[in-house]
């Protein structure tokens, strides 16, 4: 047997198992990220802004709502090509791939697996494009990791409903044109949408953030909005209406991790590589080597359970519990990693010049949002032994 | 107006070559392909020609391996018609791709041709050259302006020290070189029509062509890894190791 060569930064070959368009969506994905996201990233991130024609862009390149259906905007890929889009997007920077979730999954989806098909004729298309840009209001100030407590409520009033509450955290709500808002309607959570202009709705930047500084974050206030009956989801009700959403994401997020885990491995790998002390390169300690072993393996690991993942929801044949797994694994594994590599670069590691930094201010956000490594503990703890242990 | 794009998959340009330990040639089990970028160039062109109204249809032709079907589907992604492989597990050689053109041209009857000036693989710069001359046409190479008019196209060419216009008749041949343009990348709806889109696979039994390679390559080597510098103590201990030891001065 003639001696198989080892591809230090792919060695599950995970190139070789995806097919043809699956390559070619993935190039695409790197090379618009590579061009259209990194020269920007730096500044972005200092000035803690969000270039908001990265939607357009976007848009024009077809990753928004990628998955969904031609006559809706999108192109009709698979969870595969969604997981390699986030990936790539996330190696340039998690704010960024943050945008791109929000969009796709939290928006895009329920308005086409909840909406009427009048909604999804009106949203949909210009979503697409980045024409509009939308937010999802699940969290509120007083309701992270158990949503049922959300105190966001819908009346009925003639022709619509009257929302009032306010939701916290919300990416992209300062610039959003569309927010697709749960609320209680007699106890019952069900979904909204909401247009910006609307009376009585508001959305203010969070200033201050040390995470996902180049995407924007904010609030929702609504005082008596009233929003259409054409308006509201009429294809579900209750928890699974966000939940079902939240899985598109955090799926989405465990392929993201990954991206971000790798450019803090490889940019640790130059540098320990170049950076010479003692009279040899920091690479040639054996504890630099282990550090890259660690990373490596994990990375590896990660992105193997990932496209298993996918290829599962791809045949409509994923419990849930398992996107908990794969999220909470490769979000902790990649803040891991990144912690590491900073290190790994000395001092010049607390540069936003070497970009792992940056990283790691942002999956300290990307470990704890959309469930947080805890929570995702409980529902797999509840899993395996039968007992709910939230509360 | 048809312009015919010839496209090859090579080694991608990320990915460090090894030599075989045989000597016979580089590894290519398990690396990455991809297309030849300046192949990439000439796509965009014809696209963009076709997209000034100037051409019709832009016809994508490889040949080689099956594999190099998914260079063809790379150019219908970013815009091309339609794609023929002409398909061969032996190794073809310029001649052999340029009298194969040849055979695919007779067919298909473009009113242009365009390739890279060279394979990032070999470097030959051999196969446009070759096939202007067995179709006797006009060839234009090193292209990094190409303009077409009626009948005719005006091709700034890059030569050394400078740049030379040329108008040459169509039917021709240009190769295409670096500045000529930046190739896009394939939009994703784009890349999912590119599966309906047309692919004729010719076996290259069927073509009638001998493509016996005329060249036997004895022995391929990595090239020589860098030694290190010294440092001198003295300007005449430089000149001396530059008289003597380099032979340079």
């Amino acid at each position: 047997m003639s001696k198989v060569a080892f591809d230090w930064q792919d060695p599950f070959r995970l190139d070789e198992q995806l097919s043809e368009e699956e390559r070619m969506i993935a190039a695409t994905a790197r090379e618009h990220c590579q061009s259209k996201l990194m020269p920007r990233v730096q500044e972005a991130n200092r000035r803690e802004h969000f270039h908001r024609e990265i939607m357009n862009e976007f848009g024009e390149t077809g990753l928004l709502g990628a998955t969904l259906p031609e006559q809706y905007g999108g192109a009709g890929v698979n969870h595969v090509s969604y997981g390699l889009i986030a990936r790539e997007v996330e190696r340039v920077d998690s704010g960024y791939r943050s945008a791109l979730s929000v969009q796709s999954s939290l928006v895009m989806h329920p308005i086409y697996a909840y909406g009427s098909e009048e909604q999804r004729m009106k949203y949909l298309p210009r979503l697409a494009s980045g024409e509009w840009v939308g937010c999802f209001g699940l969290t509120e100030p007083d309701a992270g990791s158990d949503p049922a407590s959300m105190k966001t409520r819908a009346v009925a009033s003639d022709g619509g409903y009257v929302l009032n509450g306010s939701k916290m955290w919300i990416t992209n709500s300062p610039i959003a044109d569309v927010m697709v808002v749960w609320a209680k309607l007699d106890d019952v959570i069900r979904g909204f949408i909401l247009e910006r202009g609307m009376p009585g709705l508001s959305a203010s930047k969070i200033e201050g953030k040390f995470s996902l500084r180049a995407s924007i974050t904010g609030d929702i206030g609504m005082n008596d909005v009233f929003v259409p009956e054409e308006n509201l989801l009429p294809g579900v009700t209750g928890l699974k209406g966000p939940f079902g959403c939240l899985n598109k994401a955090r799926f989405g997020i465990a392929w993201g991790a990954m991206g971000a885990a790798e450019f803090c491995w490889q940019q640790a790998r130059n540098y320990t590589l170049e950076r010479q002390q003692f009279g040899r390169p920091l690479a040639a300690t054996q504890l630099v080597q282990k550090k890259l072993a660690d990373m490596q393996t994990e990375i590896a690991l990660g992105l193997q359970g990932c496209l298993r993942l996918a290829r599962m929801i791809d045949d409509n044949n994923c419990p849930v519990e398992l996107i908990s797994l794969m999220k909470r694994n490769n979000c902790g594994k990649a803040l891991d990693i990144a912690r590491v590599a900073r290190d790994m670069h000395g001092g010049n590691g607390i540069s936003d010049e070497y970009h792992v930094i940056r990283h790691v201010m942002n999956l300290e956000a990307v470990n704890t949002y959309e469930g947080t490594h805890d929570v995702h503990a409980l529902i797999l703890g509840r899993a395996q032994t039968g007992l709910q242990a939230f509360f | 107006m048809k312009i015919l794009v010839a496209v090859k998959r090579v080694l991608d340009y990320n990915v460090k070559a090894r030599v075989k330990a045989d000597k016979s040639g580089v590894d290519l089990s398990n690396v990455k392909m991809s297309m030849n970028p300046f192949d990439e160039i000439a796509v965009e062109e014809a696209l963009r020609i076709s997209e000034a109204g100037k051409a019709d249809e832009v016809v994508a032709v490889s040949l080689g391996v099956s594999q190099a079907q998914e260079t063809l589907r790379t150019a219908m992604a970013m815009g091309a018609d339609r794609g023929i492989l002409v398909e061969s597990d032996a190794e073809l050689q310029p001649l052999a791709v340029a009298k194969l053109l040849k055979h695919v041209i007779e067919k298909e009857q473009p009113d242009l041709v365009l390739l890279g000036k060279q394979a990032i693989d070999d470097d030959s710069n051999q196969t446009g050259q070759m096939l202007a001359a067995l179709m006797d046409w006009p060839q234009a190479t090193f292209a990094s302006k190409v303009e077409v008019g009626e009948g005719k196209a005006q091709v700034t060419r890059e030569i050394d020290g400078g740049l030379e216009t040329i108008e040459v008749t169509l039917p021709a041949v240009i190769t295409t070189d670096l500045r000529l343009n930046e190739p896009r990348y394939a939009k994703l709806p784009n890349i999912m029509k590119a599966k309906k889109k047309p692919l004729d696979v010719i076996p290259v039994a069927d073509t009638g062509v001998d493509v016996t390679p005329r060249l036997e390559v004895l022995e391929v080597n990595e090239p020589q890894a860098r030694s290190a510098g010294i440092k001198v103590s003295s300007v005449d201990e430089l000149v001396d190791k530059l008289k003597n030891e380099a032979k340079v001065i």
